[in-house]
């Protein structure tokens, strides 16, 4: 009964938390309520006039929504860098920037999940997918993997720091002995979420792009650089808008992360590119596409022009310590990675691989205006989501929220 | 059976099917059938072996215990799902509170608006009957798993609700596969000329979206001494046909007897039927088109909108797993028109075409001409190398 009064307590003093800010915060979540609105209103388009309204045909299935999805679980399975050093290794650093971390994958995991429903034909007969109730086509398809995984991962990351901010809400200290066991699953987990997704693309045959062994390790380092580099950003508006301290030190130990993961999704890029264009096959036709155009169709060079460049260009500013250190390059480093990995995660994986098509024909995708508004909403649902966890937790930790004994 | 073998060789069962298919498949019992090995003859011949009872009891046996292994390796692979099908595989679920909680809260959300208008005192019996149908549609289970009867009721609830809503009469069949027939498709390439007459012929009765223009066949028109380059191939002229040196090749879903879109697809709403076609059940489809991305053919398509055909265009011979009308948002794909092979005819494109470059049969069947042509030509399939194993065969005269 006592649990069951202090939860109803703190989610009275949440709702007063999230709803209390200064002005800069009241119109930041304005914004992105707007941007929401307007992310519905193309989705409702797009459930009354069909999958038509997008960019998508029948020779380009999959666009803007799988892209999207494909890159943010990876977001969601940085996390772990996080949690690894802190739960695991016992290094108090990052104890702080762990509940962001973990508030960061629950958002991407959100997104992860309204990405797919928004790429879903008849997002009404969902329930087919629901074991038990529909048909789980489990182990044949890595699709029920995958929602095995996120899901669970899902669970793990909410739980856990949710365990951990209730308890402190009541003053006490959380019992390592309950959460640690969990948060080294995650890291097991996060790992997984992110190679059974490269997996659901790794295991097409029919798909030569994406049919190669290294797609999965790459998906991880791309992963370990793109993840925290974003927690860098939100670490650092943090650290400028409230008072929760986050140590220098602590930064630092996640851009050495980033850089590293930079520099080994570099190499892998290389051998990628090595191995396509040394000895082009056939099957180098998606990559020469990619980076060259093919025919006269160029629609994605643009694009992996600006990838490559800042890709490799924050790379080599990350490699050198010292300038590493300074945070207003260090900053500047983890946009342009971010902005980076997510073109070449995105639409410059998912798109080439159906280009050229199975018999070589080359139809060309563009994403329409309504995409784009549900992407955009999407991704407003996911920061709304973060802001509305990182201001409770930081309230909780920083011991302004508390639970109090009428 | 099972293992690497599987990816290299198509077994067509020749030699096991036939043996069986003599009634008596005495073949492994020792006596008794001996003449009946020697002799090559189909399905329909007698048991031959007269009235000695003893080997005749002996492979009943044998026949009784197949039939029970197979009964009992189902029920490994699949179990419940097997005895419970639509409905009870819908709500005769154990399950524990929360989902049965979740899942109450799921139906009362989405069959709240039926349930009314079912319920309301003023609307009309039609409407009534409309909403039942829509609630009783929107629940029921996998078309695979459904049982007999289940399959007659959700036809019988379609073909109902069609003439409800367009006041026209349709005639939807759910004819199960025949046993000991393996459909196969070859494609003679000498002979194509390019008319597309099977495109058409495909549109009409397979009563495809025509704002779309999907088309499930495609036909490539290649330049003479190039060999086969698709990608330089043009599968979309609209040019006077037979374009001087060209040559023409028609691609559709292949059927492949180890189908890759099969396995991706996450709620089964897919697979692969006894008699080899490769099909779908439109209504448990959720649209997630993993299947499009592992299909190495082209095979499948999209309804990226509703699709539309005009009233007195609509072939009212259906299929529910063939050319019955289907909904935005889900897969759909060449069957081999099972509405028509099943029922013993050819397919449409087999129909259509002028020139006789397309042959269709059974491939248990040894007196078929498709038998006959991978008999006899030098046939070869695409992409042979991925492991598909297509039941579709390319020859040259």
């Amino acid at each position: 009964m006592r649990r069951l009064r202090v939860f109803k307590s703190l989610v009275i003093d949440s709702l007063d938390t999230i709803t209390q800010g200064s002005k800069k915060y009241h119109i930041w979540m304005a914004f992105l309520t707007f941007v929401m609105l307007i992310g519905m209103y193309c989705y409702s388009m797009q459930i009354e006039y069909g999958l038509s309204v997008t960019g998508m045909t029948d020779r380009v299935s999959w666009g803007l929504y799988i892209s999207n999805f494909t890159f943010l679980v990876g977001v969601a399975a940085a996390a772990v860098m996080l949690v690894m050093p802190t739960y695991v290794l016992k290094d108090i650093d990052f104890k702080q920037a762990v509940l962001i971390g973990e508030g960061l994958a629950v958002a991407a995991l959100i997104m992860c999940l309204a990405f797919v429903v928004a790429d879903m034909g008849g997002p009404s007969v969902l329930w087919h997918m629901i074991p038990g109730i529909g048909v789980f086509n489990f182990p044949a398809s890595m699709l029920t993997w995958d929602v095995l995984v996120l899901n669970g991962y899902l669970f793990l990351n909410i739980s856990i720091p949710f365990y951990i901010l209730f308890r402190r809400y009541q003053g006490k200290v959380p019992n390592p002995k309950i959460y640690v066991p969990g948060a080294i699953l995650s890291v097991f987990w996060a790992v997984a979420i992110h190679l059974v997704t490269a997996f659901l693309y790794q295991g097409l045959q029919a798909r030569p792009f994406w049919n190669n062994a290294l797609l999965g390790p790459r998906f991880l380092a791309s992963a370990f650089a793109a993840g925290p580099a974003l927690i860098i950003l939100v670490l650092a508006v943090i650290r400028t808008f409230t008072e929760f301290k986050i140590e220098d030190k602590t930064i630092k130990k996640i851009a050495m992360i980033v850089t590293v993961a930079a520099q080994i999704n570099l190499i892998m890029l290389v051998s990628e590119l090595f191995k396509e264009f040394y000895a082009p096959t056939h099957h180098s036709e998606s990559a020469y596409y990619l980076f060259f155009g093919l025919h006269g169709k160029t629609a994605l060079l643009p694009w992996i022009w600006t990838a490559i460049p800042l890709n490799v260009l924050a790379t080599i500013l990350l490699t050198f310590g010292k300038l590493r250190n300074n945070f207003k390059v260090l900053y500047f480093c983890c946009f342009i990675l971010f902005i980076a990995i997510w073109i070449e995660k995105g639409f410059g994986l998912i798109v080439p691989g159906f280009i050229p098509g199975p018999y070589g024909k080359i139809a060309e995708y563009t994403p329409t205006g309504i995409e784009i508004g549900v992407t955009l909403g999407i991704w407003a649902l996911g920061a709304f989501i973060f802001t509305i966890l990182a201001k409770t937790a930081i309230k909780i930790e920083t011991g302004k929220l508390q639970f109090k004994e009428k | 059976m099972s293992g690497i073998g599987k990816y290299f060789k198509l077994n067509l069962n020749s030699t096991t099917k036939q043996t069986k298919g003599n009634s008596c498949g005495c073949g492994n019992t020792s006596g008794g059938c001996s003449s009946q090995v020697n002799e090559p003859a189909p399905v329909k011949a007698s048991c031959g072996c007269g009235s000695t009872s003893e080997s005749c009891g002996s492979h009943n046996e044998a026949k009784v215990s197949d039939q029970e292994f197979f009964e009992a390796a189902i029920d490994a692979a699949i179990g419940d799902e097997r005895k419970k099908d639509g409905f009870d595989q819908v709500f005769e679920v154990k399950m524990d509170r929360r989902t049965a909680f979740r899942q109450l809260t799921a139906s009362l959300l989405i069959g709240a608006g039926a349930v009314s208008t079912s319920c309301s005192v003023t609307t009309g019996e039609g409407t009534k009957e409309k909403a039942q149908i829509d609630w009783e549609e929107q629940f029921k289970g996998n078309y695979k798993l459904m049982t007999d009867e289940e399959r007659n009721a959700t036809v019988e609830r379609l073909v109902r609700s069609y003439q409800l809503r367009k006041k026209k009469n349709i005639n939807m069949s759910s004819k199960d596969a025949v046993k000991d027939v393996l459909f196969g498709y070859a494609f003679n390439i000498s002979k194509c000329q390019g008319y597309m007459d099977c495109v058409s012929a495909c549109v009409e009765e397979n009563n495809q979206d025509r704002n779309s223009q999907m088309e499930y066949i495609r036909i490539h028109e290649m330049k003479d001494g190039k060999g086969f380059k698709f990608d330089e191939a043009d599968d979309n002229y609209y040019h006077e046909v037979p374009a001087e040196g060209h040559f023409y090749m028609g691609t559709q879903c292949f059927h492949c007897d180890n189908p890759p879109c099969v396995d991706v697809c996450p709620v089964q709403a897919t697979w692969r039927e006894d008699d080899g076609l490769v099909v779908i059940d439109y209504d448990w489809c959720v649209g997630c088109r993993y299947c499009m991305a592992a299909c190495p053919y082209d095979g499948r398509r999209f309804n990226w909108s509703t699709p539309e055909v005009p009233e007195e265009e609509v072939n009212k011979d259906q299929h529910y797993l063939g050319n019955r009308m289907r909904k935005k948002g889900v897969m759909e794909k060449c069957t081999f028109c099972v509405q028509r092979s099943r029922a013993g005819k050819n397919p449409a494109c087999v129909e259509a075409c002028p020139t006789g470059a397309r042959i269709f049969g059974n491939l248990l069947d040894p007196d078929s001409t498709i038998r006959w042509v991978l008999e006899n030509k030098k046939v070869f399939r695409l992409k042979e190398d991925l492991g598909t194993e297509p039941k579709f065969w390319y020859f040259m005269d």
